[in-house]
């Protein structure tokens, strides 16, 4: 073995004699075998991508190959666990290394004593294929882990061994003498194949009113959540893995603070799922890799998360992978390159950024699964981060372009702490409309023509807010002013959406329809007064605008009462009205 | 890693601006520290920033203007750079390299600590929960801190961020733990003036001899900029996690750091990222702001504020930018507030305290405590927004109510936000908050319930005293 290091530049090394290496193989680096993954080879050199602290390396150290590309490991034990951006269980790095990550450490990434109650589905005799099931375990109490036949292989099986099982004792032998484990590997940065890619055509529901209503994101849809700093992308992320209706959830702090993963990991572990009350933990997977763990791995855990994702996609759930935040990813992906000396496009990252992103988002789908007749949903959702807050920067735009659903948060929403803070000016969702006839059958008949009516009454506000600023509300007409009026009702009414109120934090489908169906024929009765004399003054000072304002807080217990009072009172203030 | 051969070269090939390359080298790693000796007296520390087989560059931390590659010797120390630590050096105070600065010996080291720090495992880190009472109402009131929380300030030039800086180190530190306290102070490129208001300071309060201070004056060596947070915040991290102090740790200011930072990528010729500021400055700030926080198990922490000059008031320049991406939120200094006589001029909307809320809520400050405020910035950013329409159309054109809001506004700045130097515990605070509230239309007061309303906001002409309360 002469393969050595002869330079390190950040996360980046290069090594001799490399010439029989293969982009993508995991080598170790030094005495202290270091992680790293090869990304370029030049004749017999090899430039490799570090994913722990190069300190310490020099010049004439050893290097490892391995043989076998960078992978994750795939089987139970995933959910419920946190991880680093290369897959290392970041409870057992505590437990053997203490407080602080260190470097060197090897850790198996699955849990190899564990055992798993094998329930087969297949006997002897039967042919089965790469995607194909063997059987399943009882993961967690929320989740059923199909084990599934690698793609590649296929056969006829010869022996099953049902029962309980460690994930390296295999559970079926193949006649020609393979034998199938509940773990498999995959290469982080390649696809997982499905049969067929479905279009979507029914929303993941995220129980936020401004997301669900007016801006839905489909199922296996990929939606981008641009915003400056504190303008919500973290705790909208955090949102929709606690109270979406997401069968998995994989949660990738990429490049992010340590204390928010803390806090994720906290919360997803008191709070339950409402069915069976069990910590949506078990649902969950959390890659973890903060902004000062290793650059290099912050680079690969996106892939590492997403790799997971596509795997329990796989099993035919619907599975939510939610980055935090992309433009780390993104920097890293500039960093490693600047240190390769390559080209740099736009601000410095490489020419190849939006093909990558790209090739990320594409990872979303939904699909019927290969080798069995069963689809499952990948939804992808990435926070961006743009310098200064600027949306013309390179990552989001490139973003922008594979996105199918748009949430831009604005950062003077978020100073008047109206949240989430999405824009409703500039986001968008390209499958709203192809989601329309699920959203008439689940919801309601009445849903679209009320969704268009918010949109109007927003558009309407903007327009005279315009006109405001220039000759003064005070000079307006009255019908001008109930139509601002109309406007904020919405806005503090509906769309606000407080992430700390325990009732308020999740508001599912048909209570929104029900809240935007109050609140829609407040504001009708309200114009129509106005249309007919009455005061704008003598409505907005009625006590009944901030109950309708408090409509989102009230207890789910005795809603539907109170809702119909509501409108029986506010009908009848507004036939008093007409009588004066 | 360490060698027992101590190595030195004479192969200096080529200087440039920071950056020292050194030629047939042998057995020298990634991040080692160097001495650089460049004349019979003078000597600087360089470190290892790119190494192969026939190179270092180094980066050195001293002025490299008269250094000739004839003559410049290197020896290598075979490890990374390191400080010594010990109980002593409570107290003390160093110069931005480390040295000592106060007359006193060298510390004896019980330790020896890396000063680029390790990351802190996730899932050993302790949210920080603890409300910590700075004595500012729109810190205390608005955007509470929590021990264990970085949280800095983004100043203008000439705006008193180091008196708003003093005021919590002197509040929110002394009073609140008793003999666990220590301050750590780092400054990096500030003046001697700014370096002697803190120094007497913390004298007149009594917290020097708690205190551990690295200074790195204006007239120091930029590149030593590197160091000196590293240093103040391994010294922090050994008070606070071995020896199990609440550590507050001041770091000003962060533009100079950020400057350095600069100044090293041009001349490795780096490709520069926004505003000429290298595109890792991210990382590098990430590794420095999330040395702060607690750890499960251990009963000491790091509450970092770091000050940084956001040039031209630009919230939006990388350094300003990159540090909010970064830390648990800011406090933003106000130009306008400032030259209205406000004092602490702090300006609510942008500010924010991102763990605000596990810090505040009815077991640790009040139940009204989130409601208040949401209700304050609610109002306040309308009465900001119709202040501007005003502006534009005059007062005439707005509605009464609109003008309301502007009243509101005028009062929030003159009675909340304005305190001068009086410190106000959590209870005036509150109390000054629900005062604002008083004569406001309920249709307004959406944010916060009727059950806190009834109980907390004083009846016209009250004097704070209970009284019945009608609805
Ligand atoms: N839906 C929400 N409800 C209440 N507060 C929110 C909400 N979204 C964001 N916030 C507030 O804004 C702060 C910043 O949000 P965060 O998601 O961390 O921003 P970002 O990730 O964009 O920097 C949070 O700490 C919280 O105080
Ligand atoms: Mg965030």
């Amino acid at each position: 073995m002469s393969q050595k290091i002869i330079r390190v530049a950040g996360p980046a090394a290069q090594a001799c004699d490399m010439g029989a290496s293969f982009m993508g193989e995991v080598v170790k680096l030094g005495a202290m075998g270091l992680i790293g993954e090869v990304i370029r080879i030049e004749e017999d050199i090899a430039t490799i991508q570090v994913y722990e602290d190069t300190t310490g390396l020099m010049p004439g150290d050893p290097v490892e190959r391995s043989g076998e590309e960078f992978s994750v490991e795939l089987g139970p034990g995933l959910l419920g666990g946190i991880y680093d951006g290369v897959q290392r269980p970041l409870g057992l790095l505590a437990s053997g290394w203490g407080n602080f990550i260190s470097r060197g450490a090897q850790v198996p990434r699955l849990d190899r004593s564990a055992k798993w109650d094998f329930h087969p589905i297949v006997a002897p005799g039967q042919m089965v294929t790469g995607g194909g099931e063997l059987g399943h375990v009882l993961e967690t109490a929320l989740i059923i882990h199909k084990i599934m036949v690698p793609h590649g292989v296929s056969g006829e099986v010869a022996k099953v061994f049902p029962g309980k099982r460690t994930i390296t004792e295999p559970v079926v032998e193949l006649r020609d003498g393979t034998r199938l484990f509940m773990r498999q590997k995959w290469n982080i940065r390649k696809p997982r194949p499905v049969h067929k890619r479905l279009p979507s055509t029914r929303p993941l529901v995220t129980g936020q009113r401004v997301i669900d209503s007016l801006f839905p994101i489909a199922l296996g849809g990929a939606g981008i959540i641009p915003g400056g700093f504190g303008s919500g992308k973290t705790v909208l992320e955090q949102t929709i893995a606690k109270h979406s209706e997401a069968r998995i959830i994989v949660y990738i702090g990429c490049g992010e603070r340590g204390n928010e993963m803390a806090d994720t990991l906290e919360q997803l572990r008191e709070l339950t799922d409402p069915g069976t009350g069990r910590p949506l933990m078990e649902r969950t997977i959390l890659i973890a890799n903060t902004s000062n763990m290793p650059v290099a791995a912050r680079e690969a855990s996106i892939y590492t998360g997403v790799t997971i994702a596509e795997y329990y996609r796989d099993m035919g759930y619907d599975v939510v992978a939610l980055a935090d935040s992309t433009s780390r990813w993104a920097e890293a992906l500039r960093e490693i390159s600047s240190r390769m000396e390559e080209i740099p496009g736009e601000e410095g990252y490489p020419p190849y950024l939006a093909g990558r992103l790209g090739a990320f988002y594409e990872r979303a789908g939904k699909v019927t699964v290969a080798g069995r007749q069963e689809t499952g949903s990948l939804t992808i959702i990435g926070a961006v981060s743009p310098p200064g807050g600027d949306f013309s920067e390179p990552v989001t735009q490139a973003s922008l372009r594979m996105a199918s659903t748009f949430w831009g948060l604005d950062s003077q929403l978020a100073y008047q702490r109206h949240f989430p803070a999405i824009n409703w000016r500039t986001s968008f969702s390209l499958t709203h409309r192809a989601m329309s006839r699920w959203f008439t059958e689940n919801v309601g008949d009445k849903w679209p023509t009320m969704i268009a009516k918010t949109q109007a009454i927003l558009q309407r506000e903007e327009e005279l807010e315009e006109i405001a600023q220039i000759v003064g509300a005070d000079s307006m007409e009255e019908k001008e002013r109930a139509a601002l009026e109309a406007g904020r009702i919405i806005r503090e009414g509906y769309l606000r959406q407080s992430a700390v109120h325990p009732v308020d934090v999740c508001c599912p489908l048909p209570r929104q329809m029900k809240t935007l169906e109050t609140i829609l024929g407040f504001i009708s009765a309200m114009t129509a007064a106005v249309g007919r004399g009455a005061l704008l003054e003598d409505i907005i000072t009625s006590p009944l605008v901030e109950r309708l304002l408090r409509l989102k807080e009230a207890p789910p217990e005795g809603l539907e009462p109170l809702m119909e009072s509501l409108r029986e009172e506010y009908r009848t203030f507004f036939d008093s009205l007409e009588e004066k | 890693m360490s060698r027992s051969i101590v190595t030195e070269y004479q192969t200096v090939d080529a200087v440039k601006g920071p950056l020292i390359f050194v030629r047939g080298i042998k057995g020298i790693s990634y991040g080692e520290l160097a001495t650089v000796t460049t004349g019979p007296e003078t000597s600087m520390l360089g470190q290892v920033i790119e190494i192969s087989d026939k190179f270092a560059a180094l980066q050195v931390f001293g002025p490299t203007r008269g250094i000739s590659p004839a003559t410049a010797r290197v020896r290598f120390h075979g490890e990374p750079i390191e400080m010594s630590l010990s109980p002593l050096i409570l107290g003390r105070m160093f110069k931005g390299d480390g040295a000592p600065m106060d007359g006193a010996p060298p510390l004896i080291p019980a330790h020896r600590r890396d000063i680029s720090g390790a990351a802190i495992n996730p899932v050993r880190r302790e949210l920080p929960r603890d409300f910590m009472m700075t004595g500012v109402s729109a810190i205390d009131g608005l955007n509470t801190l929590a021990r264990g929380q970085k949280l800095p300030i983004f100043s203008g030039a000439g705006l008193p961020a180091n008196e708003l800086a003093n005021l919590i180190i002197n509040n929110a530190g002394l009073a609140g733990e008793g003999g666990r306290f220590a301050l750590v102070f780092a400054g990096m490129g500030i003046t001697g003036r700014e370096a002697d208001y803190f120094y007497n300071s913390f004298h007149q309060s009594g917290a020097i001899e708690r205190s551990v201070v690295f200074l790195n004056l204006a007239g120091d060596p930029v590149i030593e900029r590197f160091i000196t947070p590293r240093l103040a915040l391994t010294a922090a991290e050994y008070l606070a996690f071995d020896l199990d102090f609440h550590v507050l740790v001041a770091l000003t200011d962060m533009t100079n750091y950020c400057n350095a930072l600069r100044e090293i990528s041009s001349a490795r010729e780096e490709i520069p990222g926004r505003r000429g500021y290298p595109g890792y400055m991210y990382t590098d700030l990430a590794g420095l702001y999330e040395r702060a926080g607690r750890i499960k198990g251990k009963p000491g922490s790091i509450t970092q504020i770091p000050i940084l000059t956001m040039p031209d008031d630009d919230i939006t320049h990388p350094i300003a930018d990159l540090t909010g991406y970064i830390t648990e939120g800011q406090i933003v200094l106000d130009r306008d507030l400032n030259r209205k006589g406000i004092f602490p001029p702090i300006n609510a909307l942008p500010s924010l305290s991102r763990l605000m809320d596990h810090a505040i809520g009815a077991d640790s400050t009040r139940e009204d405590h989130r409601q208040l405020a949401d209700q304050l910035y609610m109002l306040y950013a309308r009465g900001v927004e119709q202040r501007r329409v005003a502006s534009i159309i005059g007062e005439e054109g707005l509605t009464e109510a609109d003008r309301g809001f502007v009243r509101f506004a005028d009062r929030f700045e003159k009675d909340f936000i304005h305190q001068g130097e009086s410190r106000r515990d959590l209870e005036q605070t509150l109390a000054a908050g629900w005062a604002l509230l008083e004569g406001m239309e309920d249709r307004d007061l959406v944010r916060v319930s009727r059950e806190m309303i009834n109980k907390y906001r004083p009846e016209r002409g009250d004097d704070g005293l209970d009284e019945d309360k009608q609805t």
